[in-house]
C-alpha cells in the first residue's frame, strides 16, 4: 500500500520536473541538439560509406561536393567520416571523465559532509587542488604518463585512459564543495536524525536519504563536467599532447586543419563549430535541469 | 583586520609548499629518463656522471630542497643584485634550463612582457565590457538586451579558445586581410605607423581572451546587481526621488562591486591558463608559450619553475581576493 503510494509520488515528481524543464526552451532545444549529436556519433559511423582512416590520395583536397558533403582532407580522407569518428572519441572521453569526475566529487563530497571530523581535512584537500594550476599540470601528466600507458594499453586505449583519468582527477572540486554543502544541510533535517536515531546504519542513511536528495545538484555538475571534458580533450589535442595524430578527434581535425589555414580555411569550420555546439547545448542542458530541479525556481 | 590578513597569510604558505612538492614529485616520480636522447654508445659511467651533473643523482628530499632554495632564496637575490647593482647571488647555482642552459629566470623576464601586455590588455577590455553589459542586463532582467547578453555569454563559455582564435584569423586574416595572424614579438614602437601595426597585431588576441573574460565577469555582475536592486535601500533612493541614473551608479554599482572584485581577482590567474592555448593560436612569444616548447623538449626544470609560477599567483591572488573582501565588506572579517 505504502510502496504504491511511493510509486506514485516518485511519478509525479519526475513529471512535475519534466513539465517544468519542457518550459525551458533553450534547454529542450539544448537536449535535443546533444541527443541528436550523440545519436549521429554513434550510428553515423556504421551508415556512412566511408571510413574514417582510408585513404584516397587521389581525391585529395576536394571541396563539398555529392560523394563528400564536407569535402576530403590533405589524403583524401573524408572529412564528414572523421567528423562522426572523432565526435565518437571526444564524446566518450566528455562520459567517461564526467562518471569519474562526479564518483569523485560525490565520495569526497558525501564523506565531508556526513563526516565531522574528515571534513576538515578533506575540504583542505579540496582547497589544495583548486590551487593548482590545472591546465599546466595536464599537460605536464600528457607528457610524461604517455609513453608508459601507450606500451601497456597500446597508444589509443592507453591514451584514452590517460586523458578521462587526467581531467577525472583535476575536475571533482566544485562539485565535491557543492555536494558538501547539501550534506551539511540535509544532515540536520528530521528524516534522517530521525533515520540515524531509528537506528540504520550510515551506508543506508547515506544511500536511502542522503543520495536522492543530493542528485539534483549531481546532475548539474555533470552536465558542466562533460562540457569540461570536452573541451579540455580538444584542447589537449589543439596543443599536440592528446591522441595521436592518425586517431581523430574534435580537437586534433581542428589542429590539422589549422595547418592547411591558409590553403583550405573551411577546414577549421567543422570541429570548431562542432565542438561549441555540443558544448552550448550541454550547458543549456544543465541550465534547464537546474531549473527544473531546484522548486524555488518555479515560482518565477 | 591585521589579525585577518595574518591568518590569511599564514594558511597561504603552507598551501605553497604542499603545491610545490606536488609539482616536483608529479616530475620527478615520473618515468621518463632526460638521457633518453643521449646515443647508446655513451659508456654509462659517463652517464651517470651527466646525470649529476644535472643534479639527478641524489636523494629526492636533498633535490627538492635545493629546488626550493634556489626558487626562494638565490632567484630573488639575482632580482636584487639587477635592481641595485649588488652582489648577492654571485657564485650561486641558479635555476638552469636543460634545453637553453642558460637560467630559466632570464628567459622567463624576456617572455613575461609579451604575456602581460596580451592578456593584462585583455582582461581589461574584458572586465570593462562586462560590467556596463552586467549592471544593464539585472535592471532590465528578461528583455530582449538580458536574453542576447545571456546568449553571448554562453557561447563566451562553449567556443573555445582555440576555435574563436582561429575563426577570427580565417575571417580577418586569410579572408579580409586585415589583420596579421602571427603575432611579431620583434615588433618596437617608435612612431604612429609602428603604433598602429602594435594595434592591429594586438586586437585579435586580446579580444579572444576578452570574450571569455567578459562572458564570466558578466554573469557574475548580473547576479550582484539582481541581487542589491531588490534590497530596501534602493527602495529607498527611489522614494527620495534620486535619478534612475544616480541609484545605479552610485548605490547599486558600489555595493555589487563588493563580490564582482574579487571574482576579478581570484581569475587573474586563470587568464594566464586561456593565455596558455591563445598565444599557441596566434603565436606570441609569451610565457605560455616557452612552457608548451618546455614540455615538448623535457625541460624539466623550466616546466617546473613556470608551472609553479602559475601556481604561485593562484595562492598570492586568492589571498589578495580575501584581503579585498575584508576590506570592502566587514562582514566578511570575522576576528
Amino acid at each position: 500500500m505504502i510502496d504504491q503510494e511511493n510509486k506514485e509520488n516518485i511519478g509525479s515528481l519526475y513529471r512535475d520536473v519534466w513539465d517544468q524543464f519542457k518550459k525551458h526552451k533553450g534547454a529542450l532545444f539544448g537536449g535535443v541538439v546533444f541527443l541528436t549529436i550523440i545519436i549521429a556519433v554513434i550510428l553515423g559511423p556504421f551508415l556512412w560509406p566511408f571510413e574514417a582512416n582510408a585513404i584516397d590520395i587521389r581525391s585529395r583536397n576536394q571541396g563539398p561536393s555529392f560523394i563528400h558533403p564536407f569535402g576530403t582532407d590533405q589524403l583524401g580522407r573524408d572529412t564528414l567520416a572523421r567528423m562522426l569518428a572523432g565526435g565518437r572519441t571526444s564524446i566518450a572521453v566528455g562520459l567517461c571523465a564526467m562518471v569519474l569526475t562526479i564518483f569523485l566529487g560525490t565520495f569526497i563530497g558525501v564523506t565531508a559532509g556526513f563526516y565531522k571530523r574528515l571534513d576538515g581535512p578533506l575540504m583542505r584537500l579540496t582547497d589544495l587542488f583548486l590551487s593548482l594550476p590545472l591546465l599546466p599540470l595536464l599537460l605536464v601528466m600528457m607528457l610524461l604518463f604517455r609513453e608508459p600507458l601507450s606500451s601497456a594499453y597500446g597508444p589509443e586505449r592507453g591514451m584514452f585512459i590517460l586523458i578521462v583519468f587526467a581531467i577525472g582527477i583535476t575536475s571533482w572540486m566544485p562539485t565535491a564543495r557543492i555536494v558538501r554543502a547539501d550534506v551539511l544541510a540535509l544532515k540536520e533535517r528530521e528524516f534522517v536524525l530521525a533515520a540515524i536515531a531509528s537506528g540504520s546504519s550510515n551506508s543506508l542513511v547515506v544511500r536511502r536519504h542522503i543520495l536522492p536528495n543530493v542528485l539534483s545538484a549531481i546532475l548539474v555538475s555533470a552536465t558542466l563536467a562533460i562540457a569540461n571534458g570536452i573541451i579540455t580533450e580538444s584542447a589537449l589535442s589543439f596543443l599536440g599532447l592528446g591522441f595521436p595524430p592518425d586517431f581523430p578527434t574534435w580537437g586534433r581535425l581542428l589542429n590539422d586543419a589549422v595547418d592547411y589555414l591558409q590553403q583550405y580555411p573551411e577546414r577549421v569550420f567543422w570541429p570548431g563549430l562542432l565542438i561549441s555546439l555540443t558544448v552550448l547545448s550541454v550547458s543549456y542542458l544543465g541550465d534547464g535541469l537546474r531549473d527544473a530541479l531546484d522548486p524555488r525556481m518555479r515560482k518565477r | 583586520m591585521i589579525t585577518f590578513i595574518l591568518r590569511r597569510l599564514l594558511i597561504a604558505i603552507p598551501t605553497l609548499v604542499v603545491i610545490s612538492l606536488v609539482v616536483f614529485l608529479l616530475l620527478n616520480l615520473a618515468p621518463n629518463d632526460p638521457m633518453a636522447q643521449v646515443p647508446l654508445t655513451v659508456p654509462p659511467e659517463v652517464k651517470q656522471k651527466m646525470r649529476e651533473a644535472l643534479g639527478l643523482g641524489q636523494p629526492i628530499h636533498v633535490q627538492f630542497l635545493k629546488w626550493l632554495i634556489q626558487f626562494f632564496w638565490i632567484e630573488p637575490q639575482v632580482f636584487i643584485d639587477y635592481l641595485f647593482n649588488t652582489t648577492f647571488s654571485e657564485g650561486k647555482q641558479r635555476i638552469i634550463s636543460w634545453q637553453t642552459r642558460s637560467p630559466v629566470m632570464d628567459i622567463v623576464v624576456q617572455r613575461l612582457p609579451q604575456t602581460l601586455w596580451v592578456v593584462g590588455m585583455s582582461y581589461v577590455v574584458g572586465i570593462l565590457i562586462a560590467l556596463p553589459i552586467g549592471l544593464y542586463s539585472a535592471y532590465k532582467q528578461y528583455s530582449i538586451f538580458d536574453n542576447v547578453g545571456t546568449f553571448v555569454s554562453m557561447i563566451g563559455y562553449s567556443v573555445p579558445p582555440f576555435f574563436s582564435g582561429v575563426f577570427v584569423i580565417v575571417i580577418f586574416s586569410v579572408q579580409l586581410g586585415w589583420l596579421p595572424s602571427i603575432y611579431d614579438t620583434t615588433h618596437s614602437v617608435v612612431d604612429w605607423e609602428t603604433f598602429k601595426f602594435q594595434i592591429k597585431q594586438m586586437i585579435m588576441p586580446v579580444m579572444v581572451l576578452a570574450l571569455q573574460t567578459t562572458a564570466q565577469i558578466n554573469r557574475f555582475m548580473r547576479s550582484a546587481s539582481l541581487d542589491n536592486l531588490n534590497q530596501d535601500y534602493v527602495r529607498t533612493a527611489r522614494a527620495k526621488g534620486l535619478t534612475e541614473w544616480t541609484i545605479l551608479t552610485v548605490h547599486v554599482l558600489r555595493n555589487s562591486m563588493i563580490p564582482v572584485v574579487t571574482v576579478i581577482a581570484i581569475n587573474v590567474p586563470y587568464i594566464f591558463g586561456g593565455a596558455l592555448i591563445t598565444e599557441q593560436v596566434f603565436k606570441v612569444n609569451g610565457i605560455g608559450h616557452q612552457l608548451i616548447g618546455a614540455i615538448y623538449a623535457n625541460d624539466l626544470p623550466t616546466v617546473q619553475t613556470i608551472t609553479f609560477m602559475f601556481a604561485f599567483l593562484i595562492v598570492s591572488f586568492n589571498l589578495i581576493a580575501d584581503i579585498i573582501y575584508g576590506l570592502l565588506d566587514p562582514r566578511i572579517r570575522y576576528d
